[in-house]
């Protein structure tokens, strides 16, 4: 029987419980191309991290020859929105990153995360207080959806009793992620994502029309009614932003806590050890971006030249993933790669990217999983799997559990 | 507590900024301040600041105890 | 060198640092985590412990720090004596013996000499008496001046446009104060970036209010009945009254305390070879004698061998370690220092930085962004290869035109980057000044050259 081609295997849902062996397997042909008009897999650490910091490797969607749609890529006939800053180029990129960012961290809002604290702590004792006489929870379900769900619709200023409804859009837009999802994609598949985004589009219009007449304390609002040196966004780059931040604001922290909680499971005296001492989560969390990071792949990368890379050239116009798992276990960088330990020296990670396009949300995302783990560790009495691996979702690019059953004594 | 960043590392993503904002500052959208010399109650936040570092840029000391040991810094830069 | 004898240096031997900031340091540091358990004497002329510059004209002046609590954070242990607040006064190579300006000697199996570099006063001594006119490099230095500029003075004068300059006028003008800054060459900067890039930074010192003066130099400082400086003196016979003069005219290497030594040590610094040892004043490489930081000069392969004067932190960190990693290890154990020259400086909230060495290049293309809007990246070129780059506001580009440099990538730059606007398609001269005339704080001094193959391939140290 002849093997599929390892990228193909990699988004292959039967590998998703762990796909590491095919990550170590990559990492012999650190640039993989294996078939034609297929991507160029860079696997090494090095070499990603010179390409996330290589101004010859395009984010912008126009930019790939056999551009295919996704949700979260925002083509331009993609629900009628333009691309978002994830999926443009500089300058155009810059411009309108620098304006979410003045309405969202330093140096214009050093402390709305900060000062987010507090409520973060309030949201997760309600989540785990709502854990009431059960002895078992989906922790996926009723924790790490949930929380941060919540966090960014506070932060944003989107109604969370909405969730229901912005959710049945979000879900097929987040499908669309996935490359072998893509590559399966019927028609209706597409359109239906299309209209999931307009009808997100839409909804948010709502909220941001009322925030431009009565301006809140949130970032929709400082979206809105940006005017600074960068000038104001459009209506629709406002809309294509709050679409991105509403998204990738939940959907990666999601399978950051799982899989933190997963791998705490798994290894309990660690586990045990973040029950007596909560600092140890902020160490964790930069363990876990490294060994199990909630974004695995980076997909969407060409380069507007040929590229010479480790012996290969890259055509011009090529699709480039970029493994960032892989990368985080490349033993020519880390030491003992597939061992989880939060005491190693040296955590730097690809966890959140790097470069201009790094996650924008990272701040908030530590602090969600440094105090949702450090929570659960604390609170649940004796806990434990009930079932290794448990079932996963379906997206190679965004990997993470489906359910996390998890089973416990009683709550502390 | 003592620090320095490694500004020739710092490229900038703030999160120390975010994590810690009473001892590092943005000025502009890329430059990094900070004060050289922590209060204690800053603790908590400076180690969450040096772990968070992407570039591994901080070096602080004192910070024993705080699940970890310090950054270090092994090049970096000026103009004076 | 029998292997006996470095086992014993590493085991029993005294090493004496001169020098007690930021490379003494990081050397002591280093010396301690290799192995080295003889005793470690820091001679510092300063009374302080180690502590960092830079905030000196940046965090310190913007409020952020205290000018007196910059102290450098130890990595580890160091386990040594200190001698603080008393320069070395000389050298005794054959006894091997550093004479104390107090009179004391202490002797030495190994010495590394970090002494860096100070200020260059303002020539005329009187004139840099008066109450008012201020040097800005040692902790004591930034805290009189904070004082000063904290008391609202009418106008700040600060002579010469370098990148201390630069960051004083910034410092000064977010502080509310009037700054004039008054400048040799026709442009800040001119001296470590050209004037391509000065022109840009110009404009950033003129936008935001410093009365910015060119091509001029300072011929008096002219003070009341009382000694306080009230009027500074230009040569296009200008007066600019003014009550704070900062006099901002780069360095002086500390090298004085050599003199006679028989080292191979003077104005430009002190020569060694890759390994960051000494030359005696015959030119041969010394067996104990180390230099590392500031005060060093040394042959890097990737910029023709010439010898370079670094005044970055950076180096200093780096050429530290080198040093002393080469002072207790045998020799086929020794390591080059290497490191692609790089530094940063911050000015009126926008973030400069630079890698390779510029004043090298003679041409300049504008790769990503643009001039006007003061974001981009520059790069230079020297005999067809990339030697160096700058941004402004675009620092996560850097790394990879570090690679470039470290490759010798062919200049111009052919390839397409994102973001390359008109302007940046064909490479324009650099303008650098006339390396005879004297500027203000070149970060780079070239001095000697050996040919060389410039086709080698620098393959750097991993982390």
């Amino acid at each position: 029987m002849t093997q599929a081609p390892l990228f193909r295997q990699i988004t292959d849902f039967a590998n998703r419980a762990d796909p590491y062996p095919l990550y170590t397997e990559l990492r012999r042909t650190p640039v993989l191309h294996e078939e034609e008009g297929g991507p160029y897999v860079v696997s090494s650490y090095y070499d990603i991290e010179a390409l996330l910091h290589d101004p010859r490797v395009s984010s912008d969607a126009a930019n790939l020859a056999a551009s295919e749609d996704d949700g979260l890529g925002m083509g331009d006939e993609t629900g009628g929105l333009p691309p978002s800053f994830l999926r443009l180029d500089p300058p155009e990129h810059d411009r309108l990153r620098r304006i979410a960012n003045s309405a969202f961290g330093p140096p214009h809002q050093p402390r709305r995360i900060e000062n987010m604290r507090g409520e973060l702590d309030g949201i997760v004792t309600g989540l785990i207080d709502g854990f009431g006489d059960a002895r078992e929870v989906d922790l996926v379900d009723q924790f790490a959806y949930p929380f941060p769900v919540t966090v960014i619709c506070r932060l944003l200023g989107v109604p969370r009793e909405d969730e229901p409804r912005f959710r049945s859009w979000v879900d097929p837009l987040v499908a669309t992620l996935d490359p072998d999802t893509r590559r399966s994609a019927d028609p209706e598949f597409v359109k239906t994502a299309q209209e999931s985004r307009m009808q997100l589009g839409m909804y948010l219009a709502g909220l941001v029309e009322q925030r431009t007449k009565e301006p809140q304390d949130d970032v929709l609002s400082d979206l809105a009614n940006s005017r600074g040196p960068d000038g104001a966004m459009t209506m629709m780059e406002v809309l294509s932003t709050a679409v991105l931040l509403l998204i990738a604001g939940h959907e990666t922290t999601v399978n950051l806590i799982t899989n933190g909680m997963l791998t705490l499971l798994r290894h309990p005296e660690v586990l045990g050890r973040l029950r007596e001492d909560p600092g140890l989560s902020v160490r964790i969390v930069e363990e876990l971006l490294r060994y199990e990071p909630p974004v695995q792949i980076v997909p969407q990368r060409t380069c507007i030249t040929d590229i010479e890379l480790r012996g290969t050239t890259i055509p011009k116009g090529s699709r480039i993933w970029l493994m960032i798992a892989a990368g985080n276990r490349d033993p020519e960088r880390f030491k003992e790669p597939d061992r989880f330990d939060p005491d190693r020296e040296d955590i730097q990670h690809l966890g959140f990217g790097s470069g201009i396009h790094s996650c924008f949300g990272a701040p908030l995302a530590r602090l969600e999983t440094q105090i949702a783990l450090s929570e659960l560790a604390r609170r649940l009495e004796n806990p434990r799997l009930v079932e290794d691996p448990p079932p996963y979702r379906p997206n190679a690019v965004l990997r993470g559990p489906r359910h996390l059953n998890v089973a416990f004594d009683g709550l502390r | 507590m003592r620090l320095v960043v490694d500004l020739n590392k710092c490229q900038g993503y703030a999160q120390c900024a975010f994590l810690a904002p009473d001892v590092f500052a943005m000025h502009g959208e890329e430059s990094l301040i900070y004060n050289p010399r922590a209060d204690e109650e800053q603790r908590e936040r400076l180690a969450r600041a040096v772990a968070a570092c992407p570039v591994q840029a901080i070096t602080a000391d004192g910070l024993d105890g705080m699940g970890g040991s310090t950054a270090s810094a092994p090049e970096a830069s000026d103009a004076r | 060198m029998p292997a006996d004898h470095v086992e014993w240096i590493r085991r029993e031997g005294r090493i004496v640092i001169v020098g007690a900031s930021l490379a003494g340091l990081r050397a002591a540091e280093t010396l301690r985590a290799e192995g080295f358990t003889g005793e470690l004497t820091l001679i510092g002329d300063e009374p302080y412990e180690p502590y960092d510059r830079p905030p000196l004209s940046k965090a310190a002046l913007l409020g952020m720090a205290s000018p007196r609590h910059t102290e450098l954070p130890h990595r580890r242990e160091i386990d040594a004596k200190w001698r603080l607040g008393v320069p070395a006064s000389g050298l005794d190579l054959s006894a091997k013996r550093v004479r104390l300006a107090d009179g004391d000697e202490v002797e030495y199996d190994r010495l590394l000499i970090a002494t860096g570099v100070r200020a260059r006063p303002w020539p005329k001594e009187a004139e840099a008496r008066l109450d008012g006119v201020f040097l800005l490099r040692t902790r004591d230095d930034a805290t009189r001046l904070l004082q000063k500029l904290k008391a609202g003075p009418r106008r700040v004068f600060i002579i010469g446009a370098g990148f201390a300059g630069c960051e004083v006028a910034s410092a000064c003008r977010e502080m509310g104060l009037q700054v004039t800054m008054a400048e040799r060459a026709g442009a800040p900067l001119v001296g470590a970036l050209g004037g391509v890039i000065g022109a840009v930074a110009a404009d950033l010192q003129t936008e935001n209010g410093v009365d910015l003066r060119t091509r001029v130099t300072v011929t008096a400082l002219e003070g009341d009945t009382s000694g306080r400086v009230r009027a500074v003196h230009l040569s296009d016979e200008s007066v600019v009254e003014a009550d704070v003069v900062v006099v901002s005219l780069g360095s002086l290497r500390n090298t004085e305390w050599l003199t006679g030594s028989g080292l191979g040590a003077g104005p430009r610094g002190i020569a060694c070879d890759a390994g960051c040892r000494a030359f005696d004043f015959r030119g041969i490489v010394t067996d104990d004698v180390f230099v590392a930081g500031d005060v060093a000069r040394s042959p890097h392969a990737l910029f023709g061998y010439q010898f370079l004067s670094l005044e970055h932190w950076g180096n200093a960190v780096a050429q530290a370690e080198t040093a002393a990693h080469n002072m207790i290890c045998r020799g086929a154990d020794r390591r080059p220092h290497l490191w692609t020259p790089a530094f940063w400086s911050s000015q009126f909230r926008v973030n400069i930085k630079s890698v390779g060495v510029p004043p090298m290049g003679d041409q300049i293309m504008i790769t990503q962004g643009s001039l006007a809007e003061r974001r981009f990246v520059g790069v230079y070129g020297y005999q067809g290869r990339v030697i160096a780059a700058v941004s402004f506001d675009n620092n996560r580009w850097l790394e990879f035109y570090r690679r470039q440099i470290e490759r010798g990538a062919p200049f111009p730059v052919e390839f397409p980057t994102m973001d390359r606007r008109p302007e940046g398609r064909q490479p324009v001269p650099a303008d650098f000044p006339d390396p005879s005339l004297p500027t203000h704080g070149p970060t780079v001094t070239l001095s000697g050259y050996s040919p060389a193959d410039q086709q080698l391939v620098f393959t750097p140290a991993r982390h």
